[in-house]
């Protein structure tokens, strides 16, 4: 069930080549295979899985790899660039219409996020470029569903408009536009009901509210979660309507995310933003090198980053992205961080976001309470300046001496030597693969942090 | 008699139009699934490697979950090798075969609920956001009036923008009380309330909705610990179902999802919903086979009635059916 990311995936491989000492094409097929792997096991489509490969294959054998003499970091290198540049640049930008409104259709599956994203863009639209958008309401269909945009509308206070359930949502469409002119909105953004792509009823619906519409963005909203379907939807929604953007939600889940690859894949259209929560400030522009990352399960650190910079001040926030980085981090430093994190919003959140947290065991029931956490920082005091920096000289006396010191047990000292440990290694893996004597395998579990002791 | 003759004929006795709604539901997932079988089995002359391969990407293009698939195929060789298959269209029977098995996981389990001969039964609903909870509450409520049971739902989405009003317009439909509180207000009193109020009013049958939330949440899952251990206190030995409600377009993360929701709250069973898009939903075989829960019901449509409970055989039938009347004809 620990799903691996490619980095690990590589680990076995890269042994025995290391024992060659020499990287042959039967090498690389079998790392290609992990790549495979790697893609299938993030939800990428198949088919999209397979032409890839291809391609990264022949990239990998026109020697850039048989060449290296870090053939797995250059496999990764190559990996992620491609699937970076598959993925596209950077597309946020919505479309302004020269004669306004401009008009903004949300279409997608049942459930997918569209009402949710109508209000999280019309947030957007406001806050960023200071427009003044009519929110829609044309979904006759789901229970209450007028009422959920209504309630999005108040909580942003701003306008909805809405005839009720019992006009077609091609009449709803074609009075909020004539409203949004008399009232002066610059935007309108149409709320349709979810629908599956091969109702031909309901699409055709679509189609119609297009024709009247005009709309400048056609948004598909989907699901990050979708498996191998994720081909189908796209591909027949943009066939049947021509879509000018994707918006990827639920991305603040634990999903590694590879339709992304299929939806842009098979529609070439840009991902312009992506959800990352309910609430409605949750929404970002889409990266296409982030995504990439996660979709090897390389963590984001970036956005861990980027975090980190909104909630602690910028100087610390560097500092401790470089001993991130180094691994040069010693008990001091956590404790001296503990303080910071704490500040930094839900732990579990930033956790799930280094490499290798999908794999912590126990993450999903962490729970940080301040009592716990003061359990920590009385052990880590209770060591000696040597001693935080160089836990590896702590003898079962000196262990013994910091429990007593910190009012706790010898278990958890150890605990909590034994999961800095840890955490160290672990944070050696975002450096690259250079950790050596790690099997490959079904290894349940994993990595288990500091912040683990809390439990 | 053969192994799917013996199925086909337990098909065929459930005479009634429930069969026919599966099968079509499913005719989707099983042209496309059995339809490559064939067609991989007609396109190779040898059971080699590259076989198995492409055999690997038709179950994982279903969604089936990529250890599962594994699992499948070492055993498929290990199958082939006992028996020394050579030819593709021999391997065809016990790949219908292996699928079966880990459907049925050996024992012949019912999709029934664990429904109270005598007192409240209380069904609590979980799952990630948007997958089909407050619908599927209103199908299965008018499921249990139509079989003249009193039933009350709990609005215990408090969180949703127009989550409370979703139910309420359920209720309507269907005829059954709603209780709730105000938005914003804490779940678990609104659980507490509702107990009170389906005593106090002798109902059979109530049935929490929950706000959808993503399991990597921990606060949220800890919210939902506590409105289970609510219901708990209030009612000896419930809740009798906890239903995990998975969305059939979902990938590999469903696994997860059916993990960690069973670590916080037991889940009990899994309805698998909007199985009426093209979506397969393979990967409750995952579940069933990694973490055992069992698929109670199928979700195949928006409208009250499309809620089908899950049947197994039905489920493989509709997935296999090209390759059993195959069987037949040889
Ligand atoms: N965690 C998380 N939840 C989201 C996100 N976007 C939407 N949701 C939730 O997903 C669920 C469905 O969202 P809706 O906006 O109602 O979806 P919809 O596509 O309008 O649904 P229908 O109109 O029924 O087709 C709700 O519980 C939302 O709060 C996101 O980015 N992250
Ligand atoms: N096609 C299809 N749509 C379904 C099915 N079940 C639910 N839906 C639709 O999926 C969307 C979301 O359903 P909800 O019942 O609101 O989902 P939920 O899990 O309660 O969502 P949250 O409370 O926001 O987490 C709605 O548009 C439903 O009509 C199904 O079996 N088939
Ligand atoms: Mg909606
Ligand atoms: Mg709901």
């Amino acid at each position: 069930m620990a799903f691996e990311g490619l980095a690990d995936r590589l680990q076995s491989t890269m042994q025995k080549i290391r024992g060659k000492g020499k990287v042959s094409e039967a090498d690389v097929k079998e790392m290609m295979r992990e790549v495979r792997l790697a893609l299938l096991e993030a939800d990428v489509n198949f088919k999209v899985v397979k032409e890839f490969v291809k391609k990264v294959s022949e990239r990998a054998v026109g020697q850039e790899v048989l060449k290296s003499l870090t053939p797995g970091q250059q496999v990764i290198k190559v990996v992620k660039e491609e699937l970076t540049n598959l993925m596209g640049g950077e597309e946020s930008k919505i479309a302004v219409s020269n004669r306004p409104p401009t008009v903004i259709m949300m279409v997608g599956l049942q459930g997918a996020g569209k009402t949710t994203t109508t209000g999280k863009l019309a947030n957007l639209l406001r806050k960023k470029y200071n427009r003044t958008p009519l929110l829609v309401a044309a979904d006759i269909y789901r229970p209450a569903a007028i009422k959920q945009l209504e309630t999005l509308g108040k909580q942003l206070d701003m306008p909805v408009f809405s005839l009720g359930d019992q006009v077609s949502p091609v009449e709803i469409a074609k009075q909020a536009i004539a409203k949004a002119k008399e009232d002066h909105h610059d935007y309108v953004l149409i709320d349709t009901a979810g629908r599956l792509h091969v109702d031909e009823a309901l699409m055709g619906e679509l189609k119609e509210i297009k024709e009247l519409a005009n709309p400048n963005e056609i948004f598909l909203v989907v699901d990050a979660m979708t498996g191998q379907d994720a081909v189908n939807v796209a591909a027949s929604f943009n066939e049947q309507l021509g879509l000018t953007g994707v918006v990827l939600t639920k991305l603040d889940g634990d999903t590694r995310g590879g339709a992304a690859l299929s939806i842009r894949s098979v529609t070439n259209t840009p991902i312009k933003f992506i959800g990352l929560g309910e609430k409605l400030d949750a929404l970002e522009s889409f990266h296409p090198e982030r995504m990439a990352s996660r979709i090897l399960g390389m963590g984001d650190v970036l956005t861990l980053i980027e975090k980190a910079q909104e909630n602690v001040d910028e100087e610390k926030a560097r500092e401790m992205e470089k001993k991130m980085r180094t691994a040069s981090f010693t008990l001091d430093d956590f404790l001296e961080q503990l303080g910071q994190v704490r500040n930094m919003g839900p732990l579990d959140e930033l956790l799930k976001m280094m490499p290798g947290a999908n794999k912590i065991k126990g993450l999903n029931n962490m729970q940080i309470d301040e009592k716990q956490i003061t359990h920590v920082e009385a052990i880590i005091q209770s060591m000696t300046k040597e001693e935080k920096i160089h836990p590896e000289i702590i003898t079962a006396g000196r262990r013994k001496r910091i429990a007593k010191g910190s009012g706790t047990s010898v278990p958890e000292v150890n605990r909590l030597l034994k999961q800095f440990e840890d955490m160290k290694k672990m944070m050696k893996q975002m450096t690259g693969m250079q950790q050596k004597g790690k099997k490959k395998g079904k290894k349940k579990g994993g990595f288990n942090l500091p912040f683990n002791p809390f439990q | 008699m053969s192994f799917f003759k013996k199925l086909k004929e337990k098909i065929t006795k459930q005479t009634d139009a429930v069969t026919e709604k599966f099968k079509d539901g499913l005719t989707k997932t099983r042209d496309s699934f059995s339809g490559r079988v064939n067609d991989l089995v007609a396109r190779y002359r040898k059971v080699d490697e590259d076989f198995f391969e492409e055999l690997e990407e038709i179950l994982i293009q279903a969604d089936v979950g990529f250890e599962t698939v594994m699992e499948l195929i070492e055993e498929l060789k290990m199958e082939v090798k006992r028996q020394n298959i050579q030819d593709p269209a021999e391997v065809q029977g016990v790949i219908s075969e292996k699928l079966v098995e880990i459907y049925q996981g050996g024992e012949d389990e019912t999709s029934r609920l664990n429904i109270q001969a005598e007192g409240l039964t209380v069904l609590l609903f979980v799952g990630v956001n948007g997958v089909g909870k407050t619908t599927t509450i209103g199908k299965l409520a008018h499921k249990f009036k139509v079989e003249g049971k009193k039933v009350v739902l709990a609005a215990g989405d408090t969180f949703r923008a127009g989550a409370i009003e979703q139910l309420e317009v359920w209720g309507e439909r269907v005829g059954v009380d709603v209780i709730k509180q105000g938005a914003g207000s804490d779940p678990a009193a609104v659980m507490f309330d509702a107990v009170q109020a389906a005593k106090s009013r002798n109902a059979d049958i109530l049935i929490c909705d929950t706000a959808g939330r993503l399991q990597n949440k921990v606060n949220l899952m800890k919210e939902l610990e506590k409105v289970k251990r609510v219901i708990e206190r209030e009612v000896p030995n419930a809740p009798h179902e906890v239903l995990l409600v998975l969305d059939a377009t979902t990938g590999q993360n469903a696994l997860i999802q059916a993990k960690t929701f069973k670590e916080a709250t037991n889940v009990s069973g899994i309805v698998l919903t909007k199985l009426d898009g093209t979506a397969k939903g393979g990967i409750v075989l995952a579940i069933r086979n990694e973490l055992g829960i069992p698929v109670k019901f199928v979700g195949l449509g928006e409208k009250m009635d499309d809620l089908q409970e899950f049947d197994a055989e039905q489920y493989v039938y509709g997935l296999f059916a090209d390759l059993v009347e195959k069987e037949e004809i040889e």
